[in-house]
């Protein structure tokens, strides 16, 4: 079953492919600017990103916004990777079943993960896409960067909230 | 309709390794010793279960054959795990994911350093994988891929061992060990039970311990392999349990990373603080509890997800490219998006490509890690010569440790390098 939700989440994710052009952080491509929130190792190597705010979307959002998002999403990060009693016991028991747990349920981080998935689908709903920025899962980089995508404005002034009903939900 | 129409992202992964059962399980790609290892624990336990296990629950006790079962088990359970599973496989990165990329752009460079709770760490570029590698991570040669957390390749067990399947093969190594204990002890005795009915007579073999190995030849063989091979495991599952008390990996312990004399070099230079692992959590029980039961990081390869289709929201795709284009309609993902004959091809030539490419930048890093190798046994660099030998002819991993990382002295290695590079 969780293959199942990795299978679809991830189904969008492709091999990267088309014309880019040098840049710092940002690349245009056929679809649009592509920023990208790298990972901050300053705590170690859990997964947590960088607050920064980027100067390309300063036209399109706020500051306080954006930070929170960012911000949301380091806490999920942050439980994901935490290791309270429950996660040590999840552990425990995977070994002394020899790991025949894994067969049948689904593990703290993944059930994160699955939060992490519904709260940027919820917030690319309701803030970004409307803007015309949308935010990729970063578990469809695998972890390495946030992608964020900006559309050109002429082409998205419409979009509202009644057509991201098509919104792939996890 | 045939079952197969799509293409699944194992079948166009860019390193080296081997996917069975349509991507459920993954291999590096010579499993052969892995294979040599499952034939030698399952043999020597079949054996045990065949003729030591009937005699002992019958005249000892019926829990011996149980323990052993149990042990043998978890062991076996252990072993699959490790060896088929992701051991934390960084995809590869979208060119311009790390930064200035692209044709005719400058390269980016060749290291980054980043602080890491106060101490420096410097991440590297990976040319391969095209990204910097996270800290930790490094690229293991023979897979072609960045692990995460990278322990070691080990033949063995066919696979690399990092951030995912270290619990498992660690759990797999001590496991090993008391099995290896357990039927050694059980087969000796029962070869003494034999030898003690034997001298009080009226065994089939005769008196004595010749009669005892007479009336079971399989115990004496069971006992050979598990008293040869007990030695071994029990050293590597000391040193592992020290690896994870101190929350190192053995790449990071052979290199020294951590040693005091690398971390003053270190910090004379960056002007930071005192050495030491920035990873540890101070305490050795802490340490273990968290290398051995934390959270489990789930796998980022998606092997059997489905290739093509579209990132980003339909109504997106609709607003960028409106009416010119019918062939890349926004098709739902459920249906075909190409037909999966061109879709074959267009992948297949893809992914030759990809190899080539790698294959290229891996011949390159080759050279430079050889150089670097050089340089640094003469210059009494990271590593030392003397100790890689050891390392190589005692655990069979020269190759499992990626070459480039031994730092050489600065100034030297980099001409060597660089024709070959150019």
């Amino acid at each position: 079953m969780k293959g199942d939700y990795l299978a679809k989440n991830m189904a969008n994710n492709r091999i990267p492919s088309g014309p880019n052009t040098p840049g710092s952080q940002q690349t245009p491509t056929h679809q649009g600017i592509k920023v990208f929130i790298q990972r901050d190792y300053s705590e170690g190597t859990a997964v947590k990103f960088q607050t920064r705010f980027p100067a390309e979307l300063e036209d399109r959002i706020d500051r306080q916004t954006f930070e929170y998002t960012m911000e949301r999403l380091n806490e999920h990060f942050e439980m994901a990777e935490s290791a309270d009693c429950s996660t040590y016991c999840e552990g425990c028991l995977a070994c002394l079943t020899a790991y025949f747990i894994y067969i049948c349920t689904e593990t703290h981080y993944e059930k994160h993960l699955r939060k992490v998935s519904k709260f940027i689908a919820t917030q690319n709903e309701r803030i970004y896409n409307p803007r015309g920025i949308h935010i990729t899962d970063p578990i469809l980089r695998g972890l390495r960067v946030i992608e964020i995508t900006i559309i050109d404005p002429p082409n998205c002034q419409s979009p509202t909230g009644n057509s991201t009903g098509q919104l792939r939900h996890t | 309709m045939a079952r197969r129409r799509v293409t699944r992202r194992w079948e166009v992964f860019a390193g080296r390794n081997r996917f069975w059962c349509d991507g459920r399980l993954m291999t590096a790609p010579h499993p052969a010793v892995f294979l040599l290892t499952l034939a030698l624990i399952t043999g020597t336990c079949a054996l045990h279960f065949a003729f030591d296990c009937p005699y002992l629950a019958a005249r000892v006790s019926p829990a011996l054959p149980a323990g052993g079962a149990a042990l043998a088990l978890l062991t076996l359970s252990a072993l699959l795990r490790t060896a088929l599973s992701d051991p934390g496989i960084i995809p590869r990165a979208a060119p311009g994911e790390a930064g200035a990329e692209g044709p005719g752009a400058r390269p980016p460079p060749r290291a980054r350093e980043v602080l890491v709770r106060g101490r420096p760490v410097k991440l590297k570029y990976c040319f391969t994988c095209k990204m910097f590698r996270p800290p930790r991570a490094s690229h293991c040669s023979l897979c072609d891929n960045c692990v995460e957390r990278f322990d070691h390749h080990c033949p063995w067990v066919g696979n690399c061992v990092g951030r995912r399947n270290y619990r498992h093969f660690y759990t797999f190594v001590v496991s090993l060990s008391f099995l290896a204990v357990w039927v050694f002890a059980s087969a000796v005795a029962h070869l003494a039970l034999l030898a003690r009915a034997g001298a009080a007579g009226g065994a089939a073999g005769g008196a004595g311990l010749a009669g005892a190995l007479r009336a079971s030849p399989a115990s004496a063989l069971v006992a050979a392999v598990s008293f040869l091979s007990v030695w071994s495991v029990l050293g590597l599952a000391g040193f592992h349990t020290y690896l994870a008390s101190t929350d190192q990996t053995t790449n990071e312990d052979i290199k020294g990373s951590f040693s005091l004399r690398r971390a003053g070099a270190r910090a004379g230079a960056a002007g930071a603080g005192a050495g030491g692992n920035p990873y540890s959590r101070g305490n050795p029980c802490a340490n273990c509890w968290h290398v051995l039961c934390g959270p489990l990081p789930p796998s980022l390869l998606d092997r059997r997800g489905v290739v093509p289709g579209e990132e980003l929201p339909p109504q997106f795709v609709v607003t960028v490219c409106p009416a010119p284009a019918p062939a890349p309609a926004p098709a739902p993902p459920a249906a075909p998006p190409l037909t999966p004959a061109a879709a074959n091809g267009a992948l297949s030539s893809h992914r030759h490509a990809y190899m080539n490419h790698s294959l290229d930048l891996d011949l390159q890093e080759l050279c430079v890690g050889a150089g670097a190798a050089g340089a640094g046994g003469a210059g009494a660099g990271g590593l030392s010569a003397s100790r890689l030998r050891l390392l190589q002819d005692t655990t069979m991993i020269d190759a499992a440790l990626d070459l480039d990382e031994p730092e050489p002295p600065p100034a030297a290695p980099a001409a060597p390098a660089a024709p070959a590079r150019a």
